[in-house]
């Protein structure tokens, strides 16, 4: 066991771990097609949670259950029960805006605003009133970019517009642009998907810096980052979770044959 | 090249170089076409506007006659008042018929000196009323003065009527001929800028006519317009694509909004004239009133271009302002709209520049009236631009032809200059990221 975790190249933290969020027997359909049936599943705090499988099994969809992004969609039904720190979020008298600022979340294709850099990290704790004045303003946004390891690539043009930036530095401004409003879980839909390798190992950095004060749920195609990232994953497959556990017991003793034939790629 | 010709050729033919001639000869079939359709357009384009240019600059100049006027006192002043409001009630064609009395002597049939007087502007003499009134120390002195030329006389000074033609097609007598020639020979006679064209309202008389009142008419409708258009529309597109749930209502009222689009422009007139005019009694052949009538056929204008404004910035862009908490509107005013702006810009400006150019639903509230007065606000009497040109193609005197053209410029400057400020709008707001 040690071997393996050494192998792997991170700490599992204790199974004591408290869950943050957790569903049950969540099922989506858009219309008349069933994404999701039945599923259950515990995000435990300050862990990094990956989600892999096949495309079409429901990841995505999962994922945006969680921040109710799914709620923007036209057809799409949700049922079942989502909670976070043991409140359902789909209950009627939560205002979806608050949930939001506390559940962030980072898109596969950077997505600056057409705004500057500062705008960028500032529009957060603007909508939502974080700053008492321009000083403090400038400390989370200089903050959030420090955090988003981003300070000191932009710290001299921070005038200029978000979309200048390359693509990891897009993505690393959208992942800013997420924790300067503090969230307490980040939700990330394939960040490093459209980047380059040396722009995905500082993301993926990144994602590990961030543990320690976010809970991190990360759907990924690629199993190494998986392997990488997290410290436990969760195989979808055809709208329900196959098996969900330890990163390193599910890539190195999968239970079910599909997540086997998954992980050695025999299809997927 | 040849090489792969060959390697072709196993198969039997070399059918491949045959078929690739083909192709390259249809390529440039289709080329010479496109080229053909703009260079047609193009010279259409030109036929058109070189047209009204060379029928319209005429217009921009005014032929003058130089008379020494004698400012009498006792025409101006007979009772010897000083009192100006007197003055202003004076026969100043008096000493009109005096200037050129004296200049020629032979002239004492009435008949004759009816003709005489013809090459002066029926307006001349408020001209010079107004020099007096400006100016009272010009009672008892005689000075030269540049007077307008009668609309006839500025016709065949031109050249756009002929002289060479038998006596009674003309509108100018062969005696007319003979003073002006004089006049010409002393040098009393030229053509200058005609200001009054640009500063003074409609005038029976061509030579007093000017556009200034259809200026400020379409000025007051297009305010109007733009005023009730632009929020309504705007709004409209806004709840429509960004809230408004899709169901069989939205789909009934995204419909009707498209075939409003396609109603011909006079049934918007109707509706102002019945609803407008006879339910509401609002001022007939007021901007107001137009500019309302106008605002209906503008809307549908504005809520599609919107509307594809909208459709057109990526979701992406409205995702993350939700993820990060952002309410719906805070999304729609923050970044959504923002983003549609120059296609918003465009799609208002060009809509206002369809209703700057439209006649007929203003005929049917009664902006056709003649209206010689210069609005003074939204609610007064006024005609607009193109009004302005139909009335003039459709009076009978020679000189209001080249009033129409000339209007026409004025309207197509006006149009070209809105157009202008849309591409600078969307270049200006597209430069922002």
């Amino acid at each position: 066991m040690e071997a393996q975790t050494a192998l792997i190249g991170h700490n599992r933290p204790a199974d004591a771990t408290p869950v943050k969020m957790a569903t049950r027997d969540l099922d989506v359909s858009y219309g008349a097609i069933q994404a999701l049936a039945g599923v259950e599943l515990d995000i435990r705090e300050n862990e990094v949670t990956a989600l892999i499988g096949p495309s079409g099994c429901g990841k995505t969809t999962f994922l945006r259950c969680l921040n109710r992004m799914n709620d923007t969609i036209e057809g799409c039904v949700v049922s079942g029960l989502v909670t976070l720190d043991g409140h359902d979020i789909y209950d009627r008298s939560l205002d979806v805006v608050q949930l939001r600022a506390r559940i962030g979340m980072v898109f596969q294709k950077p997505n600056p605003f057409p705004k500057s850099i500062y705008d960028n990290a500032a529009y957060g704790p603007r909508i939502h009133g974080l700053a008492a004045n321009r000083d403090e303003l400038d400390e989370i946004v200089v903050t959030s970019l420090e955090k988003a390891g981003l300070w000191k690539e932009v710290r001299d043009r921070m005038g200029e517009p978000g979309t200048s930036l390359s693509g990891g530095q897009q993505q690393r401004l959208c992942i800013a642009r997420a924790i300067a409003v503090s969230p307490e879980v980040i939700l990330m839909d394939e960040p490093c998907s459209a980047l380059d390798p040396i722009a995905t190992a500082r993301i993926e950095e990144l994602i590990d810096e961030l543990r320690e004060n976010y809970t991190i749920v990360i759907v990924t195609h690629n199993m190494q980052q998986a392997a990488r990232v997290s410290q436990r994953t969760a195989f979808f497959h055809l709208g329900q979770v196959v098996e969900m556990g330890d990163t390193v017991e599910l890539f190195t003793n999968p239970q079910d044959e599909r997540t086997q034939g998954y992980i050695t790629g025999r299809f997927g | 090249m040849t090489e792969f010709a060959e390697s072709r050729g196993h198969v039997g033919t070399n059918d491949g170089a045959a078929r690739r001639a083909r192709r390259h000869a249809a390529e440039r079939r289709f080329r010479l076409y496109g080229i053909l359709a703009i260079v047609v357009a193009v010279s259409f384009l030109v036929l058109l506007l070189g047209s009204i240019a060379v029928q319209g600059y005429t217009a921009f100049t005014a032929t003058q006659i130089r008379l020494d006027v004698t400012f009498e006192p006792e025409v101006i002043d007979p009772e010897g008042t000083g009192d100006p409001e007197l003055w202003a009630g004076a026969d100043y064609g008096a000493l009109i018929r005096h200037s050129l009395g004296a200049r020629f002597p032979g002239v004492r049939e009435p008949e004759e000196v009816r003709a005489l007087m013809a090459l002066i502007s029926s307006g001349a003499r408020f001209d010079l009323r107004d020099m007096v009134l400006d100016d009272p120390g010009l009672i008892g002195t005689t000075r030269s003065v540049w007077l307008p030329a009668a609309a006839d006389i500025d016709m065949l000074v031109k050249g756009i009527t002929p002289r060479d033609v038998p006596e009674d097609a003309r509108r100018v007598k062969d005696n007319q001929i003979a003073w002006l020639d004089a006049l010409v020979a002393e040098g009393a006679v030229k053509r200058a800028l005609h200001l009054r064209f640009f500063t003074a309202g409609d005038s029976r008389t061509p030579e007093r006519a000017g556009i200034w009142g259809a200026i400020v008419g379409s000025f007051y409708t297009m305010m109007v317009t733009l005023a009730l258009a632009f929020p309504i529309g705007v709004l409209t597109a806004v709840y429509l694509e960004e809230f408004a749930p899709k169901n069989r209502w939205t789909d009934l009222v995204e419909i009707n909004i498209n075939n409003l689009a396609a109603v011909p422009s006079i049934v918007f007139g109707l509706l102002g004239l019945a609803v407008f005019l006879n339910v509401y009694h609002l001022p007939r052949s007021a901007p107001v009133v137009g500019g309302m009538t106008l605002a209906l056929m503008t809307l549908p204008t504005i809520i599609i271009a919107t509307r594809s404004a909208l459709a057109a910035v990526p979701p992406s862009l409205r995702e993350a302002a939700l993820a990060i908490g952002a309410s719906p509107l805070q999304v729609v005013m923050h970044h959504t709209l923002p983003a549609a702006m120059p296609g918003v810009l465009t799609g208002t400006i060009i809509g206002m520049a369809r209703a700057l150019g439209e006649t007929a639903p203003l005929l049917m509230i009664g902006m056709v009236a003649f209206i010689a007065d210069i609005p003074g606000g939204p609610s007064d009497p006024a005609t607009v631009l193109p009004v302005q040109v139909f009335l003039w193609a459709g009076s009978p005197e020679r000189a209001f032809a080249e009033k129409t053209a000339a209007a026409t410029l004025v309207l197509l400057v006006f149009l070209i200059a809105m157009n202008g400020l849309a591409v600078y709008l969307r270049k200006k707001f597209e430069k922002r990221w």
